[in-house]
């Protein structure tokens, strides 16, 4: 059974943050840490199991001059062959605009020749250095002017805002690994029933070593008045918490919330992955929830043995 | 009976607001860099089983410009004076300083804690870290001694932002003031003793201080991940609450929550009375003793009701 290989491409002028993203989504580092980063030379390698079966091989791609133009020219072939997905960063605060620009066009012009399936998403990195109240104009109008830049070409481009310092680098990552995983709609229609046969508000799955969010059912009543933000909120708290548990040595298994306006669940599920569920704070029966967690537990390990085929 | 007060001071630039954000704001110590220096006298309320007010007094005002009467009113209601000495800096100017206003309350009311805060040890090394300490130490005691003063209540504590000590030295702070201290202990003692818990703090809510805990060393994988796991609980409550953020007292008043870890240790979390939150770590990991937990939590919060309703 040969695992599912997909290749990520990152790329990026140097210093918009790449290796940073890479290292707080996929090594745990935290926004402090990556400080201590030093540039990349040439392209980085690494390969990253997600869902178990399913291998990522993200390439980081130096930024300096003189890579990039390496990138773009010899090792083009090497380089923009078999690409799933390009990750593009631009860095909200640069200096250089249009050069930014004229690398993405050479970018797209190399993945059409390439790999012309693949699928482009562009971050606006380090929106925390631009005021609050103008990051969505600002959003808009670069969005707009790469739009623009990509005409020509027949991508579906997604875009958006990210600062290491919040939880929006959890919701980009979030959407760029799972239009990767191949039967998402199985697992919906799973998550679906379990919700229902639970009675729950909410069910949220999650990935284990990254947290990021793999699907998610809420019921009707709770879209209104929970946080929209709260899927990359929880990958956020978990992920740090996550570790101080490695302090004492050991993995998280479960956490419980009683609350007066929830309850909340969050237990291992598969190898692979982490359930949360969320109960009304009348539905009081917690240990009957993990209990049905911990017996769906072969169905989603089925699931994801199949995702390798 | 008025609240009693608490007095922060120090010469300037000694870190006093950067302790007052961190301690009561939940500032990342990164970002007190920027404070800017405070200018008036600013003021921190407590209110949960101790009640204290903290002031913060500008060091660059100098107190004893102003004349005798103002000083004695100044320290007639005070209960606690931290002060602050920047262990980085040349600090004889801050001894005499300390002395002289040890002198002045001492007159005043001699039932007054002083508690010296040697600040800014993270950038010392171990051996001259213990110089330092031992240094200043003896150079208070012997002008004090000079000046004929021994009786006074003077403690030191070795702090720094960077890490918990100055939650600790807070802490200790503060557990001067809980009424019946010993009490409080001995029925955490029991508690520990008949639930198979190594370890139980009990933690205001807001500030993450610890008022009181049993009566075994506090070793700091262990605080710190009870006070990690006080954020993940609120936070995690939070997102699901209908107005986005609780009522800091009328919401927090059910918060119960557990965290299991793969090598057994179990984490509670339950709020008790007067804005306390209970945090335990034990590491059993049989459902029986969950239940014996459960119990006995319910019954240490009717003794805490007992004794501070």
């Amino acid at each position: 059974m040969a695992p599912n290989r997909k290749k990520l491409l990152l790329i990026g002028r140097s210093g918009s943050g790449k290796s940073s993203m890479r290292s707080i989504i996929f090594s745990n580092y935290s926004a402090i840490d990556t400080h201590r980063l030093g540039a990349t030379i040439d392209v980085e390698h690494s390969h990253l199991r997600f869902l178990g079966n399913t291998t990522l091989n993200l390439w980081d791609c130096g930024g300096q001059n003189v890579f990039i133009e390496n990138h773009l020219t010899t090792q083009r072939d090497h380089i923009f062959r078999m690409v799933e997905v390009l990750i593009y960063v631009f860095d909200i605060s640069s200096k250089e605009v249009p050069k930014d620009m004229e690398t993405f066009l050479r970018c797209l012009e190399n993945l059409q020749e390439f790999s012309p399936k693949a699928k482009v998403f562009v971050l606006l990195h380090k929106m925390d250095l631009v005021r609050a109240d103008r990051r969505d104009q600002i959003f808009e109008t670069t969005m707009g002017k790469i739009l623009d830049t990509c005409k020509g070409f027949d991508f579906k481009l997604t875009g958006f805002a990210t600062s290491i310092w919040d939880e929006s680098l959890y919701k980009a990552w979030s959407t760029i690994v799972c239009s990767l995983v191949s039967n998402m709609s199985k697992l919906q229609e799973y998550l679906q029933g379990f919700a229902t046969a639970n009675n729950v508000r909410e069910v949220i799955l999650f990935e284990r070593t990254t947290f990021l969010v793999i699907s998610h059912i809420t019921a009707p009543e709770l879209e209104e008045m929970a946080d929209p933000k709260r899927f990359e909120k929880i990958s956020n708290i978990i992920k740090s918490y996550r570790q101080s548990c490695s302090k004492l040595r050991s993995q998280l298994q479960s956490i419980i919330v009683e609350s007066h306006n929830c309850n909340a669940v969050i237990e291992a599920l598969t190898s692979n992955t982490y359930l949360m569920l969320v109960m009304s704070p009348e539905n009081t029966n917690k240990n009957l929830a993990i209990l049905n967690i911990r017996a769906v537990r072969e169905k989603f390990d089925e699931i994801e043995q199949a995702e390798a085929v | 009976m008025e609240t009693p007060k608490i007095l922060l001071m120090g010469l300037r630039r000694g870190g006093k607001s950067s302790i007052r954000q961190v301690v009561f704001h939940n500032m990342q110590p990164l970002e007190t860099l920027y404070l800017e220096s405070t200018s008036r006298p600013t003021e921190e309320n407590m209110d949960s089983l101790v009640k204290f007010q903290l002031q913060e007094l500008p060091g660059q005002l100098d107190v004893f410009q102003a004349n005798q009467e103002d000083q004695s009113h100044l320290y007639s209601d005070v209960s606690s004076i931290i002060y602050v000495i920047d262990s980085q800096d040349e600090y004889l100017m801050a001894l005499q300083n300390l002395v002289q206003i040890v002198e002045t309350a001492y007159k005043v009311n001699p039932k007054i804690h002083f508690e010296v805060l040697i600040h800014k040890v993270d950038g010392l090394n171990e051996d001259f870290r213990q110089d330092t300490q031992r240094d200043i130490i003896q150079r208070v005691t012997d002008e004090l001694t000079d000046m004929d003063i021994t009786n006074a209540d003077l403690t030191f504590h070795m702090t720094s932002i960077f890490d918990h000590s100055i939650v600790e030295a807070f802490s200790r702070i503060v557990q001067k003031l809980v009424p019946k201290l010993s009490s409080l202990t001995q029925l955490l003692d029991i508690f520990c003793a008949r639930s198979g818990i190594e370890k139980v703090f009990l933690f205001d809510a807001n500030s993450k201080i610890y008022l009181a805990t049993d009566s075994s060393p506090v070793d700091v994988e262990t605080y710190q991940i009870c006070s990690d796991f006080i954020d993940v609980s609120i936070d995690l409550a939070n997102l699901y609450s209908k107005n986005g953020s609780m009522q800091s007292q009328s919401g927090s008043q059910q918060l119960s929550c557990l965290s299991k870890l793969q090598n057994g240790v179990n984490v509670y979390l339950s709020y008790m009375v007067k804005g306390l939150l209970l945090l335990g770590m034990s590491r059993s990991d049989s459902q029986q003793k969950l239940v014996l937990v459960e119990n006995n939590i319910c019954v240490l919060r009717d003794g805490l009701e007992m004794i501070y309703t």
